[in-house]
């Protein structure tokens, strides 16, 4: 198939999450999280208490998508940063590689400016620990934890 | 692309609704969205213009309970129908894991079911996918109205091959949990293959 199966496992995680814990503190954010390109939330770090990460995922993606096409039209290569400001939160969205999406929301607590430099040293780490990761998964004999799941098993989800 | 995570202990799969304008997409996420408890559902998104037709897309995530210790949730899409945003219909396609066609069963809008399968095929294979190969479900929905083609005409013209399908009238939720039961299923069984790309 044209696109691997995205797995994540404890070490890569672990990981991740530091970077994204780090990216909070020194870029003075409000909330980081991750994102793959098919909207499914990979880590989050901040004051993520009242957030709806889920949606917030689903519409990044989206979003990364619809520019994606835009760029595609324009004959430009993907955007791979976006800004948005708002009167108290702003958005600093920035592709990682080819796969992962990388959001700062942030106020006046913070500036674009240490958000951009922060934000590009992360994404180096990122990019090296997501290309082991895929690396890792395509490796043989790695097997889904699915591989032996049973009709039963499969059923008795919808048994409710 | 199905995305495991062996750390939260989560399986997430991505399923699209897809369909001409107005079969009814929409109306199967909301009727999911009514029917199921508020702690395995998120908050249903909906990108619509002011006459709410779907712009870009709806969305519902759905946990639908444990497989062997992992969660298994599903993130629900829609596409827009109306031809003139097939760039969106696309993007959407994006890492698919199951695909629903929901057909409009109104006679007089056969061509427009036709059509909106055609384009399906070709924006999968566009993206590398092939219908063939993906958990594919067919929905004729609108069972309830009064000049609607007979099962065996829908059958003969958008599910020659025999693929798993349901009759529904979304509006009143007839075939909507079994087409998601269904395609659900496929992309569990299609997971157990190590397919899953
Ligand atoms: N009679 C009837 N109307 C339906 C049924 N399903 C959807 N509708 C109506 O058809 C219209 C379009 O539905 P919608 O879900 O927005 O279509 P979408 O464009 O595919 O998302 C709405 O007015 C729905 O109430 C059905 O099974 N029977
Ligand atoms: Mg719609």
């Amino acid at each position: 198939m044209v696109n691997p199966q995205m797995v994540m496992y404890e070490e890569e995680f672990n990981q991740i999450q530091a970077v994204v814990d780090r990216l909070v503190k020194e870029a003075n954010a409000k909330v980081v999280f991750i994102v793959d390109k098919n909207g499914q939330l990979i880590a989050q770090s901040g004051d993520i208490e009242n957030l709806d990460s889920t949606s917030l995922a689903s519409l990044t993606a989206g979003n990364i998508a619809a520019t994606g096409g835009m760029a595609k039209l324009l004959r430009e290569n993907e955007f791979a940063t976006q800004f948005h400001e708002g009167e108290k939160a702003n958005i600093h969205i920035q592709l990682v590689g080819k796969r992962v999406i990388l959001v700062v929301i942030f106020d006046a607590r913070s500036s674009l400016g240490l958000v951009r430099l922060r934000v590009k040293k992360a994404s180096e780490e990122l990019n090296s620990i997501f290309e082991g990761l895929l690396r890792k998964v395509q490796e043989p004999g790695r097997d889904s934890p699915f591989a032996e799941i049973t009709d039963e098993d499969i059923d008795n989800l919808f048994n409710d | 692309m199905s995305f495991i995570n062996y750390l939260s202990r989560e399986i997430n799969c991505k399923i699209v609704y897809y369909g001409p304008g107005l079969c009814g997409k929409t109306t199967n996420l909301q009727y999911i969205y009514n029917k199921t408890n508020p702690e395995a559902k998120g908050k249903m998104i909906s990108l619509a213009t002011e006459t709410e037709r779907t712009l870009f897309f709806d969305f519902l995530p759905l946990s639908l309970g444990e497989i062997r210790g992992f969660r298994t949730r599903f993130h629900l899409y829609t596409v827009p129908g109306q031809v003139f945003y097939d760039a969106s219909r696309k993007l959407i396609l994006k890492g698919v894991d199951g695909v629903v066609f929901v057909a409009d069963s109104q006679i007089d809008r056969m061509d427009a079911n036709v059509e909106s399968l055609e384009n399906l095929r070709t924006n999968l294979a566009e993206q590398g996918y092939s219908l063939d190969k993906l958990p594919y479900v067919v929905q004729y929905n609108k069972r309830d109205l009064p000049s609607v083609a007979t099962l065996e005409e829908m059958r003969a013209l958008l599910n020659p091959s025999q693929n798993v399908d349901f009759e529904a009238v979304a509006t009143t939720g007839v075939g909507v949990f079994d087409t998601l039961k269904a395609v659900a299923k496929l992309v569990l069984t299609e997971l157990r293959r190590g397919g899953g790309g």
